[in-house]
């Protein structure tokens, strides 16, 4: 058991336990109490499964209906902060990896898949593209040589079956929820909160803020303004202000 | 065809290397696992030789060398450090982790930094999932690591 | 006996057969890419990796590749549902998505497999777009490597080690970088490759190709200053006739001649001149060879191997150092007919040997890097300039508008036009051995051969190595002959360790059931009975010519007589012989 829990490692547990029971008895529930979002099981292969499938028991058989499997037995626990679209291209990144190259689907369906993937995550997605996503997705399955190819898209389906709405946001809105698809961030300073100390511009490795011509009532010095093409959404500049004038949108 | 240059002493150990698995192809695996044991890395002549000791042509024991991630033709740095990116360490941030090291070392993921003191490797879980995210460096495990203590640690090996 | 039905089609076939086959049997074609089969000449490759072949089997979870896949009693194979259709549609729009798609441009337009796939499957768009994996482009002077277009079927790889036995490719990276090339990705020509062309033969796509040099060619006719001289070789004409729209097996000699008379060529000539010429110094090689034996000397090297075939010739370069002595000296055919036309016919005709440019047409690849080896110059100059394909010859035809179909039937030039039926026998496996004996015989006994064919060599299905023993007047001369290097290489390998069965002569041709199978021919796609049929051609045209053994050919008794004095004799060594080089990798140990 691993991920945003609060207790990780090694844990035994009879069959037809249930998910709840795992992750909120043994596993103390989420780390700093945020909201359970996702499990995934069944190692990269596997698939995630939702807050809906919380109180499924946990067998070879219901796993596999509810669009995951058992797998290797791991589980990791997610929560508000990861994105779901991402954890699939980060699953099929590994499996990009991991592939032998024998046979096309695998070697180039898997690519593929990855790629739309990253169109998705950095905003430049379409309606279209999850539909061929999905087509795709299950071709790889139903043609690949061996397991890997034949399971490597449960992540991709698993995510599109139960976190369709976020996969709709980031292809219509342009927006990731969990603030984890750095190409849909935006880093913007509150120009009344900042006092013009300039720390952030001298941390920020993209030399990407400046100084304006504006000083906000109260403050001395100008304000500082964030260049949002140069910037590489590194945090570095939310981490330094004392004041909490920048912000992440 | 090639000519091959290589010394003495090195050509003497693939050879032991290969009469210990009785030069038979089928153990080419097992034997550059040996090799690359004893010499960090798999450069071309080495290979031309293991090739020529088990009677394979060397296309074959290519193909094995860049098909197996754990098998290397570049050489490691004294120090190889390990960034893992399995699912548990991702999650927490193993990504940022692996950004830190490289802007430390100002080397990129595969590579040694010009002085050879460090290379910089990503893996796939070493099994230390509850002290995500993780990095090794040799064979010491540093565990919930976050970007700001790379620079000690990289310091402890400067 | 098995019982299955595909597309609810009732079909009864043996335990073991695959979907794939049993499919065909039941004349449903069901589409491949990376299958590859040359049926009873024991070259199949099926690594089951394009999945373009996947049907739909009742019962089973995911969808089977046909071609890997055995029958099974009461199977339910579908082989056309909206699945299975979907699903290879998608793979082929896939394998699309990472290749250059610059047809037009490409040398294998209009005989490309992946081509006929997406026509044949109506595929519009490629909805995938992406990056594509790009490699270095290499070439040797046969062979050109272009892997941007590769699609991982892998013939090449298996041709080049499971046939071949040469080892120069493997499939190398993982995953989407995956591809098959040299060790460390090195040029082709840096290693053990013997540029026998056969992945060339084998490529579905534009991966491999051969060398162009029909510019060359041409540059040479347009040149007024030139005399242009072409020679044919005996496996071209029985397969020249396919690029044409004829059926496999057609004899297009007197046609190929009257077009190349067209195309500009000042002189028509025939390879299969200078193969009898050929058969006179490697028949008194063997003949001198073993009477030595006979005589008691025990360094004389037997068994004698053949030389005509570069790839072997090569092959044997960089395998086999230490058994320089054993090949034939003798020149290929290609070569004694260069040098012939550089030093006698130039002369003959008052050109300097420079402003004379000999053509050779082959059934093969290999040729061209023959020709350019630094032995075969005089001074700079190659005793053959280039060498042309039967294919590139049947693109330069179609280029000077020409149709084969439409040529009248005219002879080849003379004086080194005329050949016998043992010349052309040259072009099928086994036929350089049966010309051999034919004149081998009759000088050595002394009276004439009691039955001209040599049966038991001949054929292109059956045994990988075929032995035959002649009664040479009581002395019993054993032969031996095979196609392919995997089996030329066993047979070198018997010889390195003292010749059990006693050979006395050994013919190797690297190519599949010999020149006729060349990487220069027409592209056969896996069909062994074209290959079939171009040797039965081959033949016929030597049961119909009116003189069968080289040593009758009128005009090579004229040339000894006029030139060279005797086979093997010293103006034959100085033109008609060379010798070979250790190529082989040398590993050296430093301090």
């Amino acid at each position: 058991m691993a991920g945003q829990i609060n207790n990780v490692g090694l844990i035994e547990v009879p069959m037809g336990i249930t998910l709840r029971e795992i992750i909120y008895e043994i596993g103390g529930g989420i780390k700093g109490g945020r909201q359970f979002k996702a499990v995934q099981t069944g190692g990269p292969s596997g698939g995630c499964l939702t807050a809906k499938h919380l109180d499924t028991a946990i067998d070879y058989d219901s796993l596999v209906a509810a669009g995951s499997m058992m797998g290797s037995g791991g589980m990791v626990v997610m929560d508000e902060t990861s994105c779901m679209p991402a954890i699939a291209k980060f699953y099929l990144e590994f499996t990009c990896e991991e592939s032998c190259g024998k046979c096309s689907p695998c070697r180039i369906g898997n690519k593929r898949l990855c790629e739309m993937l990253e169109k998705i995550t950095d905003g430049r997605g379409t309606m279209e593209d999850l539909q061929e996503l999905r087509n795709l997705a299950a071709v790889i399955k139903d043609t690949a040589l061996c397991g890997l190819g034949q399971t490597s898209p449960n992540p991709v389906l698993s995510t599109l079956d139960n976190f369709w709405d976020e996969y709709v946001e980031h292809v219509v809105d342009k927006k990731c929820r969990a603030g984890v698809c750095k190409k849909l961030m935006r880093y913007e300073i509150d120009r009344e909160k900042c006092i013009g100390c300039g720390k952030c511009a001298k941390g920020c490795p993209a030399e990407a803020i400046t100084r304006t011509d504006y000083t906000a009532p109260g403050h001395k010095l100008a304000s500082m303004v964030i260049d949002s093409e140069k910037c590489l959404k590194c945090g570095a500049c939310i981490g330094g202000c004392k004041f909490g004038a920048i912000s992440v949108k | 065809m090639a000519n091959i240059k290589l010394s003495e002493d090195k050509i003497k150990t693939v050879k032991e290397i290969a009469a210990s698995f009785g030069n038979r192809p089928g153990e080419v695996i097992n034997v550059l696992h040996q090799v690359q044991g004893k010499f960090g890395y798999l450069p071309a002549e080495i290979q031309e030789v293991v090739a020529h000791e088990l009677n394979i042509p060397v296309s074959r024991v290519y193909g094995i060398v860049s098909f197996y991630s754990f098998f290397t033709m570049e050489p490691k740095g004294e120090h190889p450090i390990d960034v893992c990116l399995g699912t548990a360490c991702y999650v927490r941030g193993a990504e940022k982790v692996l950004d830190a090291f490289k802007r430390e070392l100002n080397v990129e993921v595969g590579k040694c930094t010009p002085d050879g003191k460090f290379s910089l490797n990503t893996l796939r879980c070493v099994g230390a999932c509850g002290l995500a995210p993780v990095a090794m460096i040799g064979d010491k495990v540093y565990g919930r690591l976050t970007p700001d203590m790379v620079r000690d640690i990289v310091a402890e090996y400067k | 006996m098995i019982n299955l039905t595909i597309d609810n089609k009732p079909v009864q076939v043996e335990e073991g057969t695959t979907i794939l086959k049993a499919a065909r049997q039941a004349g449903i074609n069901i589409p491949t890419l990376c299958y590859f089969e040359l049926n009873g000449m024991k070259f199949e490759n099926k690594p089951g990796g394009c999945r373009v072949c996947v049907v739909e089997v009742k019962g089973r979870k995911n969808l089977a590749p046909a071609c890997a896949t055995d029958c099974m009693e009461g199977m339910e194979v579908f082989t056309h549902s909206a699945r299975v259709i979907n699903a290879r549609k998608t793979v082929v729009e896939l394998i699309l998505s990472d290749h250059p798609n610059d047809c037009l441009q490409c040398e294998k337009n209009g005989d490309c497999e992946l081509q006929a796939l997406a026509k044949r499957l109506g595929i519009k768009e490629i909805p995938f777009k992406g990056a594509q994996s790009t490699y270095r482009k290499d070439a040797t002077l046969s062979v050109e490597r272009d892997m941007d277009k590769c699609v991982m079927c892998r013939r090449c790889e298996t041709m080049c080690n499971k046939f071949q036995s040469v080892g120069a490719l493997s499939g190398v990276n993982r995953g989407f970088q995956a591809v098959v090339a040299p060790a460390f990705e090195q040029n082709l020509g840096d290693s053990s490759c013997v540029n026998c062309g056969q992945c060339v033969q084998v490529c579905p796509v534009g991966a491999l190709t051969l060398v162009d040099n029909i510019g060359d060619v041409m540059k040479a006719i347009a040149d007024p200053t030139k005399k242009v001289v072409v020679q044919t070789a005996p496996a071209v004409r029985v397969a020249l006739g396919e690029e044409f729209g004829m059926q496999p097996g057609e004899i297009v000699t007197g046609k190929m001649a009257a077009a190349l008379r067209r195309l500009g060529f000042d002189y028509v000539f025939d390879t299969d001149w200078s193969a009898d010429l050929t058969i006179m110094e490697e028949g008194t090689e063997l003949l001198g060879r073993v009477k030595s034996f006979l005589a008691g000397d025990k360094n004389v090297k037997l068994p004698l191997f053949t030389s005509c075939c570069p790839g072997w010739v090569t092959f044997y370069e960089k395998n086999f150092p230490d058994l320089l002595d054993y090949p034939s000296t003798a020149k290929s055919p290609q070569q004694m007919f260069g040098a012939v036309a550089k030093n006698y016919f130039a002369q003959k005709i008052g050109v300097k040997r420079e402003d004379l440019v000999v053509v050779s047409i082959m059934p093969c690849l290999a040729k061209k890097s023959e020709c350019a080896r630094d032995e075969f110059k005089v001074n700079g100059d190659p005793d053959v300039n280039f060498s042309l394909t039967t294919r590139e010859l049947a693109h330069m035809i179609k280029q000077c508008n020409l149709d084969l179909n439409d040529m009248p039937e005219e002879d080849f030039d003379s004086p080194l036009g005329q050949s016998t039926g043992a010349a052309v026998i040259f072009g099928a496996t086994g036929g350089v051995m049966e010309a051999a004996v034919r004149t081998a015989y009759e000088i050595y006994c002394g009276k004439p051969l009691p039955k001209i064919d040599l049966e038991a060599v001949r054929g292109i299905y059956g045994d990988s190595v075929r032995t035959a023993t002649v009664d040479f007047n009581g002395l019993a001369v054993k032969v031996a002959i095979c196609y392919g290097l995997s089996n030329a290489r066993k047979l070198m390998e018997e010889v390195r360790n003292g010749n059990p069965n006693g050979y006395h002569f050994i013919e190797v041709m690297a190519c599949p059931g010999g020149c006729i199978g060349g990487a220069g021919q027409p592209y056969h796609h896996g069909h062994s009975d074209i290959i079939q049929k171009r040797m039965e051609a081959t033949y016929r045209e030597d049961a119909g010519k009116p003189i069968r053994k080289s040593h009758e050919n009128p005009d090579i008794i004229a040339i000894y007589k006029e030139y060279y004095g005797e086979p093997c004799g010293h103006l034959s060594h100085e033109q008609l012989h060379t010798h070979y080089f250790d190529k082989s990798d040398k590993i050296e140990a430093t301090k």
